[in-house]
């Protein structure tokens, strides 16, 4: 993967400035390769990753896993049926999966009463939907690689050789 | 109680105060540090926790742990196709600083004469003299802190009997190219001078591939190497290094090692197995990481105004801060104490660096802009 995309997976927000003195390149050079990336689909947005533990106004939030079986169509596989799921905007996360079950479905709401309502009334009773299996979230400890706990202290003295 | 002659006289005086001015601080930045910000890779932590769970809790060999030193065997003959044989001609000491203090405890005579190429790390000089010998500081400073075939040549004598060299150099992070160490050996091997190479830092070379000195023509039997695992894979806590070479001077080591160490700790030699089994991935992603702050440093310092040249390995830059026409202690005592941020003067590494300062990378890139940004005010104040 080219070292521009490397570094902007890991911060968002480095500037063009700062990516082109790390890689010594010329500023204009940087930009144009963000822009590309851009353009083409590569880079689709740039988010903050936050932790709502420790957002005081949070709403309480529910988060469930759900396993879907389905029938997939002729000519269309699974992607046309996939789609009819993920397009809802309860839906936060969408995976086809090997093995025993074909969609991971993550679905965020408000509360249990919500998430399950949608999977009773929207999501099993789609065409197609052979069964669903719905795993409540309990607590989080890391996503998309980010632990999510504050950073402890750096122990380091602050002067050796 | 009379203190021996030769500890009294170790350390000059003025940089342990500076040193203890800046442990004394609160919220400085700093850019002292001789250890990776990073903190050693998960998978060589659980091994560590796992030893102990199953109930290592023992001496090893005095020459370490067999699983240990075949690793190293493995990993020397993977990377360099350098042979060294597990049983006799590998040990593991207590970080390099250890095998440094072994091996010339183990050669020196009194009144032999170890080369010292300066700027260096600090422990080489006073360690000679506690063993007996004497040091012959060989300056650098207006090679590009390169020693060449030149300047050894003149340092030579009947006495002299080995150098200690390393490179990726602490504290200036400039590299040797492979034709320039074979220039060196070239005269070594004539002067049958052995050479203690401290290559602690060489898997963290940016611009080229580095050369492990006993990988060069006819070196291997005047050689001994040292590495560990201190700054490649952020081990520095865990003190784990290793000596190899000519399998008669690692026997005499082995024995004072044996006398006054024993063995290094079993939960640090565990993890240092596993390092070598499943650390090599950790350790480019962080020598990546360091690359890029590298070369923002290096243009950075020299827009500021501190020139410096694009070091080629460690984790160090050694820009000259003589425009400022301060002195290095002074440059870095008031440095600290305006805006908080913590450097080494270069004089820590020996006289002939009056006019530079040492500035480590390991720190998380906020830092790093954070303390420019500050250095620059610094600067600024004085034009």
């Amino acid at each position: 993967m080219d070292e521009i995309l490397e570094i902007l997976e890991k911060d968002g927000r480095a500037s063009v400035e700062d990516i082109a003195k790390m890689m010594r390149k010329k500023p204009d050079e940087v930009k144009k390769a963000i822009k590309k990336y851009e353009k083409e689909g590569a880079i689709l947005k740039y988010k903050a990753v936050i932790n709502k533990d420790f957002v005081k106004d949070n709403e309480s939030e529910v988060r469930a896993l759900i396993e879907v079986n389905i029938v997939p169509q002729k000519d269309l596989g699974f992607d046309k049926i996939a789609e009819r799921i993920y397009s809802f905007p309860e839906v936060t996360s969408c995976y086809l999966i090997s093995g025993t079950y074909d969609l991971l479905v993550v679905v965020e709401g408000k509360n249990l009463h919500t998430v399950s309502n949608f999977v009773a009334e929207k999501l099993s009773c789609l065409e197609n939907v052979r069964g669903t299996a719905t795993h409540f979230l309990l607590k989080k400890y890391k996503e998309d690689g980010v632990i999510l706990k504050r950073k402890s202290e750096n122990q380091r003295i602050a002067i050796s050789y | 109680m009379q203190i021996s002659k030769v500890v009294e006289k170790m350390q000059p005086s003025g940089i342990r105060a500076f040193f203890d001015l800046v442990l004394g601080m609160k919220e400085v930045i700093s850019l002292g540090v001789g250890e990776p910000d990073f903190v050693t890779p998960w998978q060589i932590r659980e091994a560590g926790i796992y030893s102990l769970e199953q109930g290592f809790t023992s001496y090893t060999s005095n020459k370490g742990l067999y699983k240990l030193r075949l690793g190293i065997h493995r990993y020397l003959k993977n990377k360099f196709g350098l042979e060294y044989c597990p049983d006799e001609e590998i040990l593991i000491t207590v970080g390099v600083s250890e095998g440094l203090d072994l091996v010339l405890r183990a050669i020196i005579n009194p009144g032999d004469k170890i080369l010292i190429p300066v700027p260096s790390y600090v422990s080489y000089g006073p360690v000679t003299e506690l063993a007996g010998g004497l040091p012959v500081y060989i300056d650098t400073s207006k090679n590009g802190f390169k020693i060449t075939p030149e300047l050894l040549r003149r340092h030579i004598d009947k006495k002299v009997k080995a150098i200690v060299l390393n490179y990726p150099i602490n504290p200036t992070g400039i590299s040797y190219r492979r034709k320039e160490l074979e220039e060196i050996n070239r005269v070594l091997l004539k002067h049958k001078i052995l050479c203690i190479s401290d290559e602690v830092y060489g898997d963290l070379t940016y611009d080229f591939s580095h050369t492990a000195f006993p990988t060069l023509p006819d070196a291997k039997k005047g050689t001994v190497y040292f590495n560990g695992f201190s700054k490649a894979y952020a081990m520095t806590g865990w003190r784990v290094g290793f000596a190899c070479g000519p399998k008669e001077i690692i026997a005499a080591m082995t024995k004072i090692h044996q006398y006054t160490i024993m063995c290094v700790s079993i939960t640090s030699q565990m993890a240092a197995a596993e390092a070598l089994v499943s650390g090599k991935r950790s350790v480019e992603q962080m020598k990546r990481e360091y690359n890029r702050r590298r070369q923002l440093m290096t243009t950075e310092l020299n827009s500021l105004g501190l020139k410096c040249s694009r070091p080629q390995g460690a984790f160090y830059i050694f820009p000259s801060i003589k425009s400022t026409g301060l002195s290095s202690m002074d440059f870095s005592r008031k440095l600290l104490e305006e805006q908080k941020v913590a450097v080494v003067p270069g004089t820590a590494f020996g006289s002939c660096c009056e006019g530079y300062i040492r500035i480590s990378y390991a720190s998380s890139l906020d830092n790093l802009k954070e303390a420019l940004a500050r250095i620059k005010k610094f600067l600024e104040k004085r034009r």
